[in-house]
């Protein structure tokens, strides 16, 4: 579904953040990109949604290139992607955001996929008068999620989804995309919160310095001395290093 | 009803009149201002541009046809100059889209916003001079025929071109507020003026939204500059003058707000119009100053505006 080789990308020419990242994610897979502060985890998702110029690398989804495809020309490709902070227009209303992501959809199909996604997320069909910026932080992210959906993306990307959400509302948010995996959608996450991470993710790959260190299985991460060492302050046998 | 009664309404009608224009401009200022992020000083152009555009076309009509001369009813337009008014504004329109192509798209890519209001104020004295050029310093008008005023009651008095461009204003504004808040272009425009990243990743095409508000700003104020024709003399400077009224609107009405352009339009034509009734002509420049001042000062958002 989704595969990235050797992506070189950042915000002025000449100096990468992400420098040569390479990832795949099959129809269907949640998969998590973890790793510490600053290691280019949201510019690779940024730039996998086209919002970071790439200078080097591909990006393929579904077997076609989207490398140089502008931002919104991606979302027409079945990408979606949901930002961690301002990701909902906050001066419109519920029904307005959710219409902007049913814009390439026509009639019947329109109303059917916001009558679904209503289905999926019933706060928001009770609250689609209000202002968006008057939603509660969970709220508001199930809306970003909600829009991102509309359009039946093939891929999701998320950045950050938990990030200022209490424990419950997080339970909820990944319940959500647990939902949304088992309908044949991919989703690459990244996650803060490893522990949170590990618990819903088929696979994870761990991002240092803009480069993959580590790959693999919640299962074979739990094991790895490296991530471990990193993030879980533990010292257990090693997992498997990234080529 | 007593004299004084008779010149307070009086002054309220001329108000309204002179509001109605400049809130009409006020709303070009604002869509460009919360959508391309940049104070437009070449928009007081567009007006004038707007309203020799129409002179010219009008002209050849009448020059090729010379019945779209002739008035309809009480009207001093004709239907040359209607004719005329319909080209001109997507003419205008297309100007501003050609500006952008040349002038400011470039500036925009670099990212300071700042270079492009001082390239603006260039591109306004680079105008009005081309205008002068082909049209010199000369008032013109649409047509120089007598104008009776209708008494309307209450000792208000109003020419049917006044009322004609009462209407037309109406008419625009109804028509651009519902293409902003119930079509998917609207959304995609009021979703662009928020936040332009998350427009482009739900899939909206940015350069395509700014290209529409070149269109309806520059649009909108050829329709101001053709409607201030049918009742001021048509010269090079008419738009530069209404500069500052225009800007104090939009900030009075809260920059994006469509609704609060022309009431604060509508507010500073009145407060004008009352300057000249009750302290004299010679203060109706300042009356716009003032009301940006205290707008700044009091409640910067406006009364529409947002609160960010």
């Amino acid at each position: 579904m989704l595969q990235v080789d050797a992506l070189v990308a950042g915000y002025e020419p000449g100096a990468p953040i992400v420098c040569g990242a390479s990832l795949s994610a099959a129809r269907g897979e949640l998969v998590a990109l973890i790793g510490p502060n600053g290691a280019g985890k949201s510019t690779l998702l940024k730039s996998i949604a086209g919002l970071v110029p790439i200078e080097s690398g591909r990006v393929w989804l579904a077997g076609v290139d989207i490398t140089g495809l502008a931002a919104h020309a991606r979302v027409h490709a079945k990408l979606a992607y949901v930002p961690q902070l301002d990701n909902v227009f906050a001066t419109l209303s519920v029904a307005d955001n959710l219409e902007l992501g049913a814009r390439s959809l026509q009639g019947a199909v329109r109303k059917a996929r916001i009558d679904a996604v209503h289905a999926l997320f019933p706060d928001l069909a009770r609250q689609r008068r209000l202002a968006a910026g008057r939603l509660s932080g969970g709220q508001r992210q199930m809306l970003a999620i909600a829009r991102a959906l509309i359009a039946e993306p093939t891929l999701l990307l998320l950045d950050e989804p938990s990030a200022g959400l209490s424990p419950r509302i997080v339970a909820e948010v990944f319940e959500q995309l647990r939902a949304i995996r088992a309908t044949g959608v991919a989703i690459l996450l990244v996650e803060q919160n490893v522990r949170a991470a590990l618990t819903v993710a088929d696979r994870l790959y761990v991002l240092v310095a803009g480069r993959n260190r580590l790959d693999g299985t919640p299962h074979a991460l739990r094991e790895d001395r490296a991530l471990a060492a990193l993030y879980l302050g533990g010292d257990t046998p090693a997992g498997r290093a990234a080529p | 009803m007593s004299l004084a009664g008779a010149i307070s309404l009086q002054f309220l009608a001329d108000g309204l009149i002179a509001g109605a224009t400049i809130g009409l401009g006020a709303i070009g200022v604002t869509l460009t201002y919360s959508i391309l992020r940049f104070a437009n000083f070449a928009h007081g152009e567009f007006i004038s541009i707007g309203c020799y555009l129409t002179l010219t076309i009008a002209g050849a009509c009448g020059a090729w046809l010379p019945a779209s001369r002739a008035t309809l009813g009480d009207f001093s337009l004709s239907c040359g100059v209607i004719a005329a008014a319909l080209l001109a504004v997507p003419l205008t329109g297309l100007l501003a889209l050609g500006l952008d192509a040349v002038l400011f798209r470039p500036l925009r890519a670099r990212g300071t916003p700042i270079t492009a209001v001082i390239a603006s104020f260039g591109a306004s004295l680079a105008l009005r001079a081309l205008l002068e050029l082909a049209f010199s310093s000369r008032p013109r008008y649409f047509t120089q025929e007598l104008q009776i005023a209708i008494p309307l009651g209450f000792g208000v008095r109003a020419t049917p071109d006044q009322m004609a461009l009462l209407g037309v204003t109406a008419v625009l504004v109804v028509a651009l507020h519902v293409i902003l808040t119930r079509t998917g272009t609207g959304r995609a425009m009021r979703a662009v003026s928020e936040n332009p990243t998350l427009a482009r990743v739900v899939g909206i095409d940015v350069a395509q939204v700014i290209r529409l508000t070149w269109l309806f700003g520059a649009g909108l104020a050829a329709s101001a500059g053709i409607l201030l024709g049918l009742v001021v003399q048509i010269r090079p400077t008419m738009g530069a003058e209404l500069l500052l009224p225009l800007f104090a609107a939009a900030i009075l009405g809260g920059i994006g707000s469509v609704p609060g352009a022309l009431a604060g339009g509508l507010i500073v034509g009145i407060a004008e119009a009352a300057t000249v009734q009750f302290a004299g002509a010679e203060w109706r420049a300042a009356v716009a100053f003032l009301v940006l001042i205290a707008v700044l000062l009091l409640r910067p958002k406006g009364l529409f505006g947002r609160a960010d």
